[in-house]
């Protein structure tokens, strides 16, 4: 059965179900304007743990197992997860769900990751390869500085165009019955460059991936913005924000209307100092689990693009002097009846 | 051809994010470096007067005010305190020896999980690290300089 369409999407025939959504944050997400929606706020920046990158395996584990619990099954009917994070080697996700004895498929996307998880995922349970899959991942701010940028105590001033890591971790079950909102389309992303170095405005990398994604969504599916409830980018900020309306408006397309970004809701700017948002895989997957999926499991939004974008770099590609590409992958989500 | 072209689009690219893109007030940023680096400077002449009047001479007065910069600076890196004063004060937080200390103690506190030796032994350098390599090798070459200047008696 081929389900392709267009250059680059797949329309799913077969209905993938979204059984569940599951979110726990550190607390400075659950201060912010999103934190009634999340299942839990850790006030322990550490989780209980030893070190940053156990806390977000803990975060991980944890979050799986709240998304599995309302999904209404059973651990061992999970046929495979598709989890991945932000540190090298994706450490955070391998200890996180070693103890949950399940078959994993682990992805790199940077903060593009949930939207991987959730593309693979579909396709799995669209392929008749699992009745339940789980789509995962996380992300932290002690550890995405400790990899990224500088030792926490240690003191610099952040630009305006900054933005700031999530601690949290969403989680969703997907299958093949069950549940009232579902994926019904696809769109990879290409890895796109403009040539940017600025790591510490990586809106501004991101926005042209997702204008394309975004794009080649509505050229493959012959769709307009108006098709769609809210078209939902990851952590683009407010710089990239207003790159994207400019770059689409190039192309002859005004999202304006439709337009939301999961790192800017995710914090209120004024109050907590953030800069230009949150991001990291956390930001775009706890909102989505948190906020997006109710939404269209109560069917206020009927069918939305969620886009979550990521920055291609590492320490190293940074230091070597390369430029900061990005992706985003474009997920269809439309509420069943 | 083509790769001028891209290049060019590349420039225009950055220009672009560069004009829509927010940045901090340099003249207000300039005053807050003022006032904080002033008020370092402050502690440290109010450490090296008390020092004097308790009969030590300039040398080892000096000594006890860059010992007790350094001792506070480290503990506010500890409390987690440094870094906001940095983040309001910048440049002026920064260039002082408690800067240094700081650029020192964080990477201590963050990569103690990592062991004493591949944690903190390695790592504990990673930002201070140029200013020692070619702070160091400025002082030597400065110092050759000197000796040959000296030797050939342009300098006294």
């Amino acid at each position: 059965m081929n389900q392709t369409i267009g250059k680059q999407s797949v329309q799913l025939k077969s209905g993938v179900h979204i059984l569940s959504g599951a979110s726990i944050v550190g607390k400075k997400e659950g201060e912010g304007p999103l934190g009634e929606y999340f299942d839990m706020v850790g006030e322990d920046p550490m989780f209980g743990c030893e070190s940053w990158e156990e806390a977000e395996s803990t975060l991980q584990k944890e979050t799986a197992q709240i998304a599995i619990r309302k999904a209404g099954i059973e651990k061992w009917q999970i046929r495979t997860i598709f989890a991945g994070d932000l540190l090298a080697q994706s450490i955070a996700s391998s200890f996180g769900i070693m103890d949950l004895e399940i078959p994993v498929y682990g992805l790199y996307g940077a903060c593009s990751t949930m939207g991987e998880a959730l593309s693979l995922g579909a396709m799995a349970v669209a392929g008749g390869y699992g009745d339940y899959v789980l789509a995962l991942t996380s992300s932290h701010f002690g550890s995405a500085e400790k990899e990224f940028r500088f030792p926490l105590g240690y003191g610099n001033q952040r630009p305006l165009s900054a933005s700031w890591t999530v601690t949290g971790s969403g989680a969703c079950v997907l299958g093949t019955k069950g549940g009232k909102a579902g994926i019904t389309g696809i769109t990879s992303g290409k890895i796109i460059d403009f040539g940017l170095k600025d790591s510490l405005n990586m809106g501004a990398c991101m926005a042209p991936a997702a204008c394309d994604t975004i794009y080649q969504n509505f050229m493959d599916f012959n769709r307009n913005p108006e098709d769609y409830d809210k078209i939902i980018t990851g952590d683009l900020g407010k710089v990239g924000q207003q790159i994207l309306f400019d770059l689409l408006k190039e192309k002859g397309y005004d999202i304006r209307e439709q337009h939301m970004d999961c790192g800017i809701e995710i914090f209120d700017n004024n109050k907590q100092d953030t800069h230009a948002g949150g991001s990291g895989c956390g930001c775009a997957a706890s909102a989505f689990a948190s906020y997006i999926l109710p939404k269209l499991e109560e069917g206020s939004w009927k069918r939305v693009l969620f886009v979550p974008t990521g920055a291609l770099l590492s320490k190293t590609s940074y230091n070597e002097g390369q430029s900061v590409p990005g992706i985003a992958q474009g997920v269809c989500c439309e509420h069943l009846t | 051809m083509a790769d001028i072209a891209k290049e060019k689009k590349k420039q225009e690219y950055e220009k672009y994010v560069n004009e829509i893109t927010p940045k901090h007030s340099l003249p207000l940023n300039m005053l807050k470096a003022f006032l904080v680096g002033g008020v370092i400077c402050v502690v440290g002449q109010c450490i090296l007067n008390f020092a004097k009047s308790r009969g030590l001479n300039q040398e080892t007065a000096g000594s006890w005010c860059s010992l007790i910069l350094i001792l506070l600076s480290v503990l506010l890196t500890g409390f987690n305190i440094y870094s906001k004063i940095v983040k309001f004060g910048g440049a002026g937080a920064l260039v002082p020896i408690t800067g240094f200390a700081n650029s020192v103690a964080a990477p201590a506190i963050e990569y103690q999980k990592e062991g004493q030796v591949f944690g903190i032994g390695c790592k504990i350098f990673t930002i201070a690290g140029p200013v020692i390599l070619y702070g160091i090798s400025t002082s030597g070459a400065l110092g050759l300089i000197y000796y040959i200047l000296q030797r050939l008696g342009v300098i006294g």
